[in-house]
């Protein structure tokens, strides 16, 4: 198997304010976003070769795009991978550059969640399931699952393991107020989160991500194009995705302390980004964090913090914007909300705006490797994706 | 011989304080994932305790309160105790008499060499309207009788039956309340009149005198109607009548001559003769003699084990929310639409709750697979029922955002005893109640109605006893 480290590029990228845009059609935000990366690459629609459309609850197929965007019969493809598919529309996209089919190619992902009545539109049964004897698991009673056999295996108690959970809400809630494309920008503090009601316990309001309307877009080429085009283009060092078989639910002795998904995504990302050491190489990271317990996982998963010690981590600060290895300086899920397939090309764009020192009041200092993480579907049956990006150098 | 070889019985966990409705003592109420049959299903697998079910070759079902008007309820119930599919199952319907009714057919089906074991199970959850005297009077409940023609414990010696024709308690089609007439006709033209006329019927026939009878197991209408017929039929009411059970669970309909008659075996002995007679349209009436396998029977939860167990409601509105009687908010919708295809080629999965195990590696898995978790070899999988296995929580959720008649919703994944593993509701359960590693049983309840369909499934409960 080979690597897809240094093969493509990203030329320009755009990304909408996130929130409750009522005024906003998806056309609105399609266009919004992708003329912004436009912009930013200096090309224009008609350069785009092939492009990719991430949607989930936003159209069906790559027509939506096409309509939007005045595509003139380019091939257009939609991508749906849960909240993966932010980054696998992006994947697909270098890999049709990869290839050497295409040489400019457009990554889109957008979401109208607001357009539906309480937002989520509809839930996902686990699995497919026509008989309708299971039931809709909200997404808090899915990623809930993870929480109190975390606290009990590492011995916290579930009021100490609440407060470690409410530390980062306050993390993500700071970096959100930095960032003007936040649907929420205001500080919250550790007592708001635990007095907030809870919503499947031991998960509060505020230990879960917003629902909201976004859309971020990517144009891709290959590197030789790309330095002619601008200096500061962004090098794909990774891209791997791993997906879960439903190994969780159907043995019966597997742990709900760690997540597998993460794990396997992980080491494959390193291999092929040939980083040994993420804590001290990974400059900053954007994670999947729609509720916090998922957070202090992918710590964990991700090789940040050892096995059990995430919530040493969180006590010293260590993934705050001024800490040794800032995670989600630019608010996160938590201030973004989680426009499903919008997510993944959002986290990005803020990796892409920071290696190009041009995150303003987030600027992380020497930012040269970014990772980014996504984390959809229900456990057992998770689909992890995991990029690497760097400056050339 | 032939008679009752086995017995269950099941009283749901919780009980309506009467002092909400202006009354005495407790009436059952069957949770709002419950019904006739699910109840049924549970006093079965109480009844089938340690029997092959393999064995059974009839089930009839008994209730006036089934989920459809038309479509049966037995196979359902049959599903859910896991019987086989080559038996004679049906519903006895529409009347207060359909339990013993059945039970007088299966006896008589058993007899005849149609059959050499017969499940008998009634089971009811009638309504009555909210602070109403029939709400106050009427509870939920279920049990079964398996009759066979060996070992019986329990045989018949008589029995006699009224045909009686009377507009006295009724529920037109497609209505939720039971009416009645006033109870001064209903009384004493009906329940008195007739259950007096079938029992002296069976007693003058076959040379009884009421000092035969050890026990006498009357339905009742109230405790002062029921002491009142056993005195005019010259029995004790002190000493030989069996209790009716008004203030710890109250009338359950079809349901409760057969309950009552199992609270009288588990305490009867060797040498016993117990009179049986039901009401509805007529009466049932049955002279039963104990013989001493009736020992063998006293490891069921039957009527004392489920009676013991019990969380008393004094919230009003829950009990109204749960009857479907207070609107609710509608929830998010799922994605996904009824299929009865789907339903159909899941059956065994969802109602028997039959996983599967790999022939190669051991390992089981639910809901059944093709492809092995664990060494991926195709094809080669046996059934694996969980049913009645225990099981272990992994971990466990409580939602407060779907809405449902009871919150917070408890999600647990279950770590079966013997392998697999599943996710499922926890029911009847406060979260205070559970931790990791909490040890859980297997129930069967109602998941949902989609489309004028009832959805079968099982949840986890803590045990009942």
């Amino acid at each position: 198997m080979e690597s897809i480290a240094g093969k493509v590029a990203i030329v320009g990228m755009g990304c909408t304010k996130f929130g409750e845009l009522w005024d906003k059609s998806f056309y609105d935000l399609i266009i919004d976003a992708c003329y912004e990366a436009f912009e930013d690459a200096g090309l224009e629609s008609k350069d785009i070769q092939a492009a990719w459309y991430g949607s989930r609850e936003t159209g069906y197929t790559g027509t939506w795009l096409a309509g939007a965007l005045k595509l003139e019969y380019i091939p257009v493809t939609r991508v749906e991978n849960f909240c993966a598919g932010g980054q696998d529309v992006l994947r697909n996209a270098c890999y049709g550059v990869a290839s050497g089919v295409y040489d400019i190619a457009l990554a889109c992902g957008v979401e109208k969640c607001k357009d539906h009545n309480i937002g989520m539109s509809f839930l996902i049964t686990n699995p497919f399931d026509r008989s309708m004897t299971e039931w809709a698991l909200p997404p808090a009673s899915q990623f809930g699952q993870y929480a109190i056999p975390y606290f009990r295996h590492y011995g916290l108690s579930d009021e100490e393991g609440r407060r470690i959970l409410a530390k980062i809400a306050v993390k993500n809630h700071h970096n959100g107020t930095l960032n003007p494309k936040a649907h929420f920008q205001r500080e919250i503090t550790v007592e708001d989160v635990l007095n907030a009601p809870i919503i499947s316990w031991p998960l509060g309001l505020y230990d879960a991500c917003g629902v909201s309307d976004g859309c971020a877009a990517a144009i891709v080429t290959t590197p030789e194009i790309a330095k002619s085009l601008r200096k500061d283009y962004m090098l794909v060092k990774a891209q791997q995705i791993a997906v879960g078989g439903n190994q969780l639910k159907l043995q019966s002795g597997r742990d709900f302390h760690h997540i597998q998904e993460n794990e396997e995504a992980a080491k494959k990302a390193y291999q092929e980004a040939g980083i040994t050491n993420p804590r001290k190489e990974i400059d900053l990271a954007e994670v999947h964090d729609c509720f916090t317990i998922t957070e202090l996982l992918i710590y964990e998963g991700l090789g940040f913090s050892a096995p059990g010690k995430g919530p040493e981590d969180v006590e010293a600060g260590t993934f705050t914007l001024a800490g040794e290895l800032p995670v989600n300086p630019d608010g996160g899920l938590k201030c973004f909300g989680h426009p499903i397939s919008a997510s993944g090309l959002r986290m990005t764009y803020e990796i892409y705006k920071q290696l190009q020192d041009k995150a303003g009041p987030r600027q992380v200092k020497n930012a040269r490797i970014g990772l980014t993480h996504s984390l959809g579907g229900n456990l057992g049956q998770h689909i992890c994706a995991i990029s690497i990006f760097s400056m050339p150098d | 011989m032939v008679g009752i070889t086995s017995y269950g019985a099941y009283v749901p966990l919780f009980r309506l304080d009467r002092k909400v409705v202006g009354g005495r003592g407790e009436k059952a109420i069957c949770g709002f994932d419950e019904d006739s049959i699910t109840m049924a299903v549970a006093a079965a697998r109480d009844c089938l305790n340690g029997i092959d079910r393999e064995a059974v070759e009839g089930l009839y079902f008994a209730t006036t309160t089934p989920p459809y008007a038309e479509k049966l309820g037995a196979p359902i119930v049959a599903m859910g105790a896991n019987l086989r599919r080559d038996i004679f199952a049906t519903d006895f319907a529409n009347s207060l008499r359909a339990g013993t009714s059945a039970l007088k057919l299966a006896l008589d089906t058993v007899k005849a060499g149609s059959a050499k074991k017969v499940l008998v199970a009634a089971a009811d959850c009638r309504l009555g309207i909210p602070r109403s005297a029939f709400e106050q009077n009427c509870g939920d409940g279920a049990c079964a009788l398996l009759i066979g023609d060996t070992d019986a414990a329990v045989t018949v010696e008589a029995s006699y039956s009224i045909s009686d024709e009377i507009v006295d308690i009724w529920r037109p089609e497609g209505e939720k309340f039971v009416r009645y007439w006033e109870e001064r006709f209903t009384a004493t033209m009906g329940y008195l009149s007739v259950v007096r006329e079938a029992v002296s019927g069976l007693m003058k026939k076959n040379n009884y005198k009421p000092s035969d009878f050890s026990k006498v197991v009357l339905y009742a209408p109230t405790d002062r109607r029921c002491a009142e017929l056993a005195r005019s039929l010259g029995f004790d009411a002190k000493t030989q009548l069996q209790n009716p059970l008004f203030d710890v669970m109250g009338n359950t309909g079809t349901a409760f001559p057969l309950m009552l008659l199992v609270a009288a075996l588990e305490e009867a002995k060797a040498g016993d003769r117990i009179l049986l007679a039901s009401y509805g349209n007529g009466s049932d009436a049955f002279v039963f003699q104990v013989n001493k396998q009736i020992e063998k029977i006293r490891d069921r939860r039957g009527m004392k084990g489920h009676l013991a167990s019990k969380k008393v409601i004094t919230d009003y509105m829950r009990y109204l929310r749960w009857r479907g009687l207070l609107p609710m908010e509608p929830g998010v919708k799922t994605v996904e639409f009824y299929s009865a295809v789907a339903a159909w080629r899941e059956r065994d999965q969802n109602l028997r709750l039959q996983g599967t195990r790999c022939q190669a590696c051991g390992t089981v898995q639910f809901p059944p697979q093709r492809i092995c978790t664990k060494c991926h070899a195709k094809d080669q999988m046996e059934p694996y029922y969980l049913s009645d296995k225990k099981g272990k929580i992994a971990t466990y959720v409580g939602d407060h955002i779907t809405p449902m008649p009871e919150m917070p919703t408890i999600t647990a994944e279950v770590d079966f005893e013997g392998g697999g593993r599943m996710e499922c509701y926890t029911t009847d359960t406060m979260l205070e109640q559970l931790a990791i590693g909490s040890v859980v049983e297997m129930t069967f309840r109602k998941m949902r109605v989609e489309d004028g369909v009832h959805i079968y499934f099982w949840k986890s409960t803590l045990p009942r006893t």
